[in-house]
């Protein structure tokens, strides 16, 4: 079970339709990779963050799969078009079946 | 025939020797942290720093990628470290049932420490460090244990009280009773350690800018610290690269904490007196 896993994610408040925005995500987890061993020799077991998405108005984004490979704290950028107001829903799935949650409204002029 | 090839081959090393000095030097971008926090990445030395014409901070000498992730706080991975210390900042610990706020009120109270320490402490007679100052508050007017001084938990605290003196202008002072620990700290620079007898001022005054083999040196300035370091993917605090650097000298090293590195730590923060506090950054 992963600690202190904090989601965060950034979207500007308002944005004029068509226009391609910048949103950046990020979740503080270990990603322990499941390769490593403890002091005593035994694997220490996989606990990533094995998926995320992003969906916004229920089409999705962007829908990633993550493996063992990806640094602690993943980081993601990426660019979304919106033509309307509405809600971005971002979320992460982890190994341990927790699943973090993240909205963000955007006003579309 | 054999020597003839062999002063090719010495050529050759040269060329890219001289290509790689060319391509390592110190970059010029300038540093705003948010888009408002203006950075001093480059300024006059000190006087007291006789062998170096100008200061430069250790950001100047990162990648492009690097650099990008300290001058947006939501890329800096330090700043997790960061928020961790905030939510402790408020945490009432120990006996007396205070937190950090129950005194400071906000972390911005403390805006101001970090460009001045270490300093010297006219109670205990003795030069402190930011983490030595910590403890104090912990174990003394908190009835609390104190924190390991390389933990997490402490190097998060240091990185935010590091935080809120971002953009301020680091200026340490080395006169009156903190000048003998300064001395002894200058003394350590210049002492050569370890089964390669390798002195600070040798990689960090003598040879900053240049490559050593995969690493580009710079001039060791601390005003960065706590850094997150990517190759350890983790806030690290200046006595731990101290031991770390010494260690790489293959030398035994002093423990983190001890006077000599709380010495160095003084003397090594005033050469960089006119840059400006830039912790958490983020270094390679």
């Amino acid at each position: 079970m992963a600690e202190n896993v904090t989601p965060r994610v950034r979207v500007p408040d308002s944005a004029s339709a068509g226009e391609a925005v910048l949103i950046k995500t990020l979740i503080s987890h270990p990603m322990e990779s499941g390769q490593r061993k403890d002091s005593q020799g035994n694997v220490i077991p996989r606990s990533i963050i094995n998926r995320f998405t992003c969906e916004f108005n229920g089409e999705t984004v962007i829908d990633a799969t993550l493996e063992p490979a990806i640094s602690t704290n993943p980081y993601f950028e990426f660019e979304a078009l919106v033509n309307e107001s509405g809600t971005f829903v971002f979320t992460w799935y982890d190994d341990d079946g927790s699943v973090y949650e993240e909205r963000k409204d955007i006003t579309v002029s | 025939m054999r020597q003839a090839k062999r002063l090719v081959g010495g050529g050759a090393v040269l060329v890219l020797l001289l290509a790689g000095a060319a391509l390592a030097d110190p970059d010029h971008d300038e540093l705003i942290v948010n888009g408002e926090i203006e950075m001093i990445v480059r300024a006059p030395a000190p006087p007291h720093v006789e062998n170096l014409d100008e200061i430069i901070s250790g950001w100047s000498f990162r990648t492009d990628e690097t650099q990008a992730l300290q001058m947006d706080d939501f890329d800096n991975p330090g700043m997790l470290g960061v928020e961790r210390a905030l939510v402790m900042f408020d945490t009432p610990m120990g006996t007396a049932g205070q937190a950090c706020s129950s005194c400071h009120e906000t972390p911005e109270a403390l805006r101001g420490v970090r460009a001045t320490y270490p300093k010297w402490d006219e109670e205990r007679q003795t030069v402190q460090t930011v983490e030595m100052q910590v403890n104090e508050c912990l174990t003394e007017r908190m009835g609390a244990e104190p924190l390991g001084y390389d933990s997490t938990e402490m190097v998060d605290m240091s990185a935010l009280i590091a935080s809120v003196s971002r953009g301020m202008v680091v200026d340490v002072a080395i006169d009156g009773p903190a000048q003998s620990t300064w001395e002894k700290g200058r003394e350590m620079y210049y002492t050569r350690f370890g089964q390669l007898e390798l002195a600070c001022a040798n990689c960090h005054e003598d040879n900053a800018g240049r490559m050593i083999r995969a690493d580009h040196l710079s001039q060791g300035q601390i005003n960065g610290f706590p850094a997150y370091r990517l190759n350890n993917a983790a806030l690290i605090s200046v006595h731990n690269r101290f031991r770390g650097c010494i260690r790489d000298t293959r030398a035994e090293t002093f423990e983190v904490g001890s006077p000599e590195f709380v010495a160095l730590e003084l003397y090594v923060a005033s050469r960089g007196n006119g840059l400006t506090v830039e912790g958490p950054s983020v270094r390679n």
